[in-house]
């Protein structure tokens, strides 16, 4: 057979396999597995049909849990079955994993494993997720590499068939799944020959069918529940000869021989490493260099780690061996030892009494080799040859520590070993080379395309893994890849001093980034420039010529801008960098590079249209005649040093923790600077400068007239609007612009300012898109215009400086209810990492500003708990007097229940309050104690002077001695009004979520819920949830989708008790702030679901504002605010506030590539579903038109 | 029987009322219902080169943005489809209605590039088009370019359009030419075989409200005959070409004087788009009916009868006519 090479991912792999061999694929968006089910649903929707030539069905489910019922139930009428997912979404599937095993099924479910949830969400892997489902009586089998998890995802498939233990197939997320590697492609004929068509069909006969009817999952009781949990015993002790088994055939049919231990090293090995997963690699190359060396030490790689042989164990560690360690990566707080280890122990102290084909065990109780167990890699922490090394060192002490960590410092629990970080393993000929790009510029695109020409086109062996920040705007992405004439298995990134080529894709990143670091002495720095090589040297940093110099690089530039700029390439420097790459590497000759970058650009573009092959044919055909060498002068001359990560002024943890981060060296921050509960301080983002806007908007104070639009808008708060007393202009920049206020109700003798924060701006436009004035000489110029950043960047960070300095308006005196007041009040989300112009920031800056001083958040997992929460810097922020939202993430499926809990906490410490209140009436006096519990505080002066009554009733109380006074002091806050906010997606509101959002609802209690509709999974790349809207486009529907969006607030009006207002900023954003303001008031459940505007939509998000008021004059979007206390009062509670459909549906859609997509690939389904889509909005606005013009009586309670 | 054939750059059609380039081609089943309504061939919708272009960029653009720069969503579209991104869409258009239709099928290309004309109008040919109409637009806001280099531009393009391909190949007009007769016998001398009156331009509008710049779409009226139907008639006999009069042909009375002015076929869009095919049959009856109640035996015999070369007073299509038109209105009563 021949073998076809190629370079994929992990999830590629593996999902190659699964759909080949499955007949119904049940699937749920959670990182890093997500790309599987995505490969899945795109092969299907293409009609890619499995080994037996029919296409598997893909359904997208509303949760894990939903997909593992789903699997049950195909499973169980005996369809060949399976589904992919990580870490949470694993833990979800727990019950459903004990019933199929249980009942003994056949199937494979392939994690790409990942960290678990716990003082931090964490989206990287590691194996906490595989490893709190090893007691749900499934198989796991663990692949190290992209070759493994093709490989093993097939014999996982043939095992489980023939084992009827099912399968959980894993790899290290990111690691494995997201690792571009060389590796031979397993073909329909090798897979085919892999599976048993009896075993399918004894499958399939198992399924249930009232053909043959039998009864499953019985309820059963003490006397025989425990015999028959016993009765499946023989299947689990056939599973390992069944897997080796499959191993055997697997190495027949393909060549390549894998077994249930794999031992490598010296084989009289006297130290040995036990480890899983992708770390194996690590490890084995690691022994193999030492064992060369004439080091007695060896590795054990686990593959079949469920159920686990001890007899196979035995059998595979060498007899020689004294010392073990044993590399667990996860974390079992608490346990004697992490569940590798303790497999191990246990596996020794039985393997020694065990006998071996007859004979007696190599091991005897009495001499049992030394075991430590140590922790490595959590959260995709780098695991390198050193830290491998590190290991094997430490058992060569007499007393190896146990329990050890290897890869960070813990300078707490001294748990971890010391590295020597200069050790490498020298792998000949291979070349290293980092990429450091912007997140939309293709850099990684580029280099995806790279490695994959090296690796098909060349004999090179080759390996891609590419590195993302935390931020979804503005981020720096760094591609690692290597190749060369040896197979790679390096699973770990580049190190300092190891890149033959450092590429620098973005000029501006010179002076944040440390990228030299990366260069190895001799090596190629390739750095896109906006000058030229004649004037380059003199606009480098110290640092970098610094480098340059010493470790003799040698130096070319391309101004790369240029070149995109002529070229039509805009801001995408990937074919340009990529030519670069080639031309002066040469890594391939020349024409022949060209030829394949060319064939590519076909391949990758050509379904997009010609005009986009040209352009790119053109940057490449450019690009190599304006490459120059700089000739490297032999002294540093520079004047400028780089940049601080944060500004001196920093508060201590900013700068010693947060400022290292940024930095990109939170590896080595120590556990002690660490907090012990994930609790950290809020308002950080303020002092992480990003600098990333081109332009940003300039104030011009002759035409504004105060409306504080550009304020409500901006969805980075980096506009703002203050009045203040004039004659604090006094000390004012010689630069800061300002105007005689025109808020009357503050009186004389005031002044405005609408001011802009330079190096926070994102350069979004929305400012300026939404500005109400056009200057009347020439309509194009509005009160907010855009210019160039550079040369504005000093003075008007001066200028927001001051700014921030003068004092807010006084909350007390602001009527919050028009925009332009509204505005006035401070924002307490600011600078978060969303993305340019995003669409849900807006309604959640305005909720901070409304309502900060007093919210308690609890906020789902998706977008918004990440732009809010995640590290270094963190965007909810505190007012003057240090109050502001206080915010926490618990989960992606539980997000109501959580915000319940907290409105339960309140209200319960509250009702305690008032009695402990109430008993010290004669103590702190009636007049006090019949103020505080009848107090007012609908409005901010209400809760202000409630604030004020606490603090005198804490005085009172302080001196008290009386332990019940002390309970009051602390709980004498719940007296004044806190606001609970339940904030998430549609993701979660819509599908994930909803049962709990439900109950909630349902509960009656007051809690205000803001769901942030951007109609797709955001977060997770713009999957399908039942909010998408009718044809629209979207992962998971790839055919557009067939269905209607689902009505919440429809729902939600049916309790007739929760207030439910459907809000669009960009439409009308009065609406929007009026149905915040009576949410909040409501003293019940309130809904306010806000059209949220995404990239995932696929339209220019300066448009955004326009396409909302198409959304609503559509009908798409109805916007209305449905109140219960309007029906007490005899009135219709449901006011709608959009006019009737005005425009056809069609006008709003195909503004976007979502909607517009759909022609291009399938325009009779498209014709069809904007058919029914117009239809829904009509049938919507009819529905809503009979609701609102119901009677509801005279007010009477009957009328309810 | 009175005879309504006439031939348009050596197309024979049945009738002189063709379907001029609007929305209506893009659909099979509406051009076959045409076909039915009796139409004696159809103009394609335009093949608009910046459109293509732009459709092809704008969806690389939107499915490129923000990809690979956050590790939890590497990509926000799914980009797994073929996309008909036109020209492909317009070529199976192309064909598809040579298919379903016995008429003549006339594409029409509006291009940017150099290189873009001539492609496209070779695959146009290729796609089995039995003319092409070359939609010749381009709106100068450059004070620097002058008329003739903007004129001699395109003369140099029908050449090498008319170069690429063996299909007969019309040119449609803008009337805003200072010299229309020397820039029409020059797209005629580099070979184009037939000439179409008028480009029909749709104005923006300023809205006031907003102070902004609306575009909105408006069909024509029978008014707008008198632009195409002077030059029709100015044209005729001078310019050695077959005319095609588009713009405000509602009626057969229209059509009438369409072909006295000396035009070989009416082009008609907005009637069509605004009442449907069913005017067709109701528009040839009354061709007839006129015809042979005046006894015209053939459309022929009446094509460029009242053109200026044909009529006594020639003076009328010139200025003086303009002066005429202001007194009539003073003497009005």
């Amino acid at each position: 057979m021949s073998k076809n090479i190629i370079m994929i991912d992990g999830n590629e792999a593996a999902a190659a396999v699964a759909h080949r061999s499955n007949e119904v694929i049940a699937i749920y968006p959670i990182t890093p597995s997500s790309a599987m089910g995505e490969f899945s649903d795109e092969w299907s929707a293409k009609g890619k049909k499995n080994i037996w030539g029919t296409v598997p069905l893909v359904v997208e489910m509303q949760s894990e849990g939903g997909a593992a019922g789903t699997v049950h139930g195909a499973l169980q009428t005996g369809a060949l079955t399976t589904t992919f997912t990580a870490s949470q979404g694993l833990l979800l599937m727990i019950p459903n994993m004990y019933k199929i095993a249980g009942e003994l099924t056949s199937t494979v479910f392939h994690v790409a494993a990942r960290a678990i949830a716990a003082h931090a969400l964490s989206i990287y892997g590691d194996h906490q997720d595989v490893m709190a489902v090893r007691q749900t009586g499934w198989a796991m089998l663990s692949s190290g590499s992209v070759q493994e998890a093709q490989d093993f995802a097939a014999i996982a498939q043939a095992a489980t068939l023939k084992a009827r233990v099912p399968f959980l197939h894993f790899f290290d997320g990111f690691r494995t799944s997201h690792e571009v590697n060389k590796i031979i492609q397993l073909s329909d004929e090798e897979l085919r020959l892999m599976l048993d068509d009896d075993l399918i069909r004894a499958h399939r006969a198992r399924g249930l069918s009232p053909e043959r009817p039998v009864l499953r999952g019985t309820a059963q009781n003490p006397d025989v529940y425990f015999q028959m949990r016993e009765a499946a015993n023989p299947y689990y002790a056939a599973v390992p000869a069944i897997a080796q088994e499959m191993m055997d055939k697997f190495a027949k049919v393909t060549g390549r021989h894998y077994n249930l231990f794999d031992y490598t090293g010296d084989p009289n090995a006297e130290r040995v490493m036990i480890i899983m997963g992708s770390g194996g690699e690590v490890a084995e190359e690691t022994a193999n260099y030492l064992a060369a060396k004439g080091e007695k030490v060896g590795v054990l790689q686990i593959r079949l780690y469920r159920p686990f042989s001890v007899e196979h164990f035995i059998k595979a560690l060498p007899k020689s061996v004294k010392s073990i360690a044993v590399l667990d990566r996860t974390k079992e707080p608490g346990a004697m030892g992490e569940p590798l280890y303790m497999d191990i122990v246990s596996a020794l102290v039985e393997g020694s009494k065990l006998k071996v084909e007859g004979k007696a065990s190599t091991f005897q109780p009495s001499n049992l080799p030394t075991v430590v167990g140590g922790r490595y890699g959590l959260s995709s922490k780098e695991f390198t040859p050193a830290m491998a090394k590190a290991v094997f060192d430490e058992l060569s002490k007499p007393e190896p520590k146990n329990h050890f960590t290897v890869g960070i410092n813990d300078d707490i629990s001294n748990t971890s070993l010391s590295v020597d970080s200069s050790f490498s393993i020298e792998n000949k000929g291979m070349v290293s080379c980092v990429f450091f790009g912007l997140g939309s510029d293709g850099t990684v695109g580029a280099n995806k395309n790279s490695i994959k020409i090296i690796g098909e086109e060349t004999e090179n062996f080759a390996q891609g893994y590419f590195y993302y920040d935390s931020k979804k705007s503005g981020t720096v992405t760094m591609s690692h890849l290597r190749f060369g004439p040896k197979a790679i298995r390096a699973p770990y990134l580049i190190e300092a001093n190891q890149a033959n080529f450092v590429a620098c894709h973005q000029y501006s990143f010179l002076e944040r980034v440390d990228m030299l670091k990366y260069a190895k002495e001799g090596g190629i720095f390739l750095l896109n420039s906006l000058y030229g090589p004649e004037e380059i040297w003199d606009n480098l940093q110290q640092e970098v010529q610094q480098d340059i110099i010493k470790k003799k690089l040698r130096f070319y530039v391309i101004n790369g801008y240029d070149v995109a700029e002529k070229t039509g390439m805009g801001g995408r420097m990937n074919t340009i960098m990529q030519t670069a790459f080639f031309a002066i590497s040469g890594i391939l000759p020349k024409e022949q590079a060209i030829e394949q970058i060319k064939y590519a650009i076909k391949k990758t573009y050509g379904k997009r249209g010609e005009a986009v092959v040209a352009k790119n044919f053109e940057a490449v055909d450019a690009t190599v005649v304006n490459i120059y060498e700089v000739k490297v002068p032999a002294k540093v001359t520079s004047k400028t040093t780089r940049r601080l990560p944060v500004p001196n002024e920093a508060p201590i943890f900013v700068k010693d923790v947060l400022g290292q981060i940024i930095n990109s060296d939170g590896d080595n921050i120590p556990v002690s600077a660490f907090p012990v509960d994930g609790t950290f301080p809020t308002g950080t983002t303020q002092w992480e400068k990003r600098n990333l806007a081109l332009e940003i908007p300039v104030w011009n104070e002759d035409i504004c007239i105060q409306c504080g639009k550009c304020v409500l808008i901006c969805p980075h708060a980096v506009i703002r609007h203050k009045v203040y007393d004039e004659k604090a202009l006094a000390d004012a920049p010689e630069t800061f612009k300002h105007m005689k206020s025109k808020f009357k109700e503050f009186g004389e003798g005031f002044a405005y300012t609408v001011q802009v924060a330079p190096e926070d701006c994102t350069g979004c436009t929305l400012c300026v898109e939404i500005c109400p004035v056009k200057d009347k000489t020439a309509v194009g110029r509005k009160a907010i215009n855009m210019e160039a950043q550079p040369p504005l960047r000093e003075a008007e960070a001066k200028n927001w400086d001051f700014f921030m300095e003068l004092p807010d308006v006084d909350r007390k005196l602001i009527n919050p209810s028009t925009i332009k007041n509204a505005q006035l009040l401070r924002p307490l989300f600011e600078f978060s990492g969303a993305c340019a112009g995003c669409g849900e920031t807006p309604y959640v800056k305005l909720v901070s500003q409304l309502f900060g001083d007093r919210a308690v958040i609890a906020n789902a997992t998706g977008c918004s708990s990440i732009y809010g929460g995640n590290l270094p810097t963190t965007p909810w922020a505190k007012d003057v007097n240090g109050r502001g939202p206080a915010w926490s993430n618990s989960l992606f499926e539980d997000n109501a229940e959580f915000g319940l809990g907290m409105r339960l906490t309140i209200d319960k410490q509250k009702e305690y309050a008032e009695e402990l209140l109430k008993s010290f009436e004669q103590t702190v006096g009636t007049e006090l104690v019949t103020a505080i519990l009848s107090a007012d505080q609908a409005d901010d002066a209400g809760i202000e002077a409630q604030r004020g009554r606490v603090e005198e009733l804490k005085a009172k109380l302080e001196k008290s001695s009386d332990s019940r006074a002390k309970d009051l002091i602390s709980l004498a806050e719940n007296l004044v009004k806190k606001s609970v906010w339940i904030i998430g997606g549609d993701g979660w509101a819509y599908d994930i979520g909803y049962g709990g959002l439900d109950h909630v609802m349902a509960s009656g209690r007051n809690v205000n819920i803001l769901v942030l509709d951007t109609e797709v999974y955001s977060n997770t790349g713009g999957q399908s949830s039942k909010s998408t809207p009718r044809a629209a486009v979207a992962k998971f529907a790839m055919g557009g989708k067939g269905m209607p969006k689902k009505d919440l607030g429809l729902i939600a009006m049916s309790y007739g008790y929760v207030y439910v207002a459907k809000v669009a900023m960009g439409a009308n954003d009065q609406q929007t702030l009026k149905a915040l303001l009576e949410a909040e008031s409501y003293d019940g459940p309130s809904l306010v679901i806000a059209y949220s505007p995404c990239i995932a939509h696929g339209y220019d998000m300066a448009r955004s504002l326009d396409q909302a008021k198409l959304a609503v004059q559509s009908g798409h979007w109805p916007i209305f605010r449905y109140d219960p206390r309007l029906a007490i009062e005899g009135k219709n509670p449901l006011q709608i506030e959009s006019k009737e459909p005005s425009i056809p549906f069609s006008q709003y859609a195909y503004n976007e590539t979502r909607y517009k997509m759909l022609t291009q690939m399938n325009e009779e389904r498209a014709e069809e579903l904007m058919k029914e889509a117009q239809q829904d909005a009509k049938s919507r606005w009819t529905l809503y038109q009979q609701m609102a013009s119901m009677h509801y009586g005279n007010g009477d309670s009957e009328s309810k | 029987m009175t005879n309504l054939s006439t031939t348009y750059l050596g197309l024979k059609l049945k009738n002189p009322l063709v379907a001029s380039a609007s929305p209506l081609s893009k659909k099979i089943d509406k051009a076959i219902k045409l076909e039915e309504a009796g139409v004696s061939a159809i103009v394609m919708y335009s093949l608009f080169e910046e459109q293509i272009i732009h459709e092809s960029l704008e969806l690389d653009h939107f499915l490129s943005r923000n990809t690979d720069s956050f590790a939890e969503a590497l990509s926000y579209l799914p980009d797994g489809g073929m996309y008909a991104i036109r020209p492909e869409k317009y070529l199976n258009q192309v064909a598809g209605l040579k298919k379903a239709l016995g008429i003549p099928v006339i594409g029409s290309l509006n291009g940017v590039s150099k290189g873009g004309w001539t492609t496209y109008a070779k695959r146009i040919e290729e796609a089995g088009a039995d003319a092409l109409e070359l939609n010749l637009y381009f709106l100068s806001t450059d004070p620097n370019l002058t008329a003739a280099e903007l004129e001699t531009a395109q003369v140099e393009l029908v050449a090498e359009v008319k170069s690429s391909i063996k299909i007969p190949l019309a040119v449609k007009l803008s009337p805003f030419v200072t010299s229309l007769p020397n820039f029409a016998k020059r797209i005629v001398d580099a070979g184009a075989n037939g000439l179409v009156l008028f480009n029909r331009f749709y104005q923006p509008d300023f809205d006031l409200d907003e102070l902004d710049i609306i575009h909105s779409l408006d069909l024509s009226s029978s008014a707008e005959l008198r632009l195409p139907l002077r030059w029709v008639s100015i044209l005729y006999g001078k310019v050695n070409a077959d005319y095609a009069l588009t713009s405000g042909v509602h009626s057969a009375n229209d059509v009438l004087k369409a072909m006295m002015a000396g035009a070989k076929v009416a082009m008609m869009a907005s009637n069509l788009l605004h009442n449907g095919e069913k005017v067709i049959p109701s528009m040839l009856e009354s061709l007839q009916t006129w015809m042979k109640e005046r006894e015209y035996k053939s459309i022929e015999q009446m094509q460029g009868s009242m053109s200026q070369k044909n009529v006594r007073e020639p003076a009328a299509f010139e200025r003086a006519n303009y002066m005429k038109v202001l007194n009539s209105w003073r003497d009005l009563p």
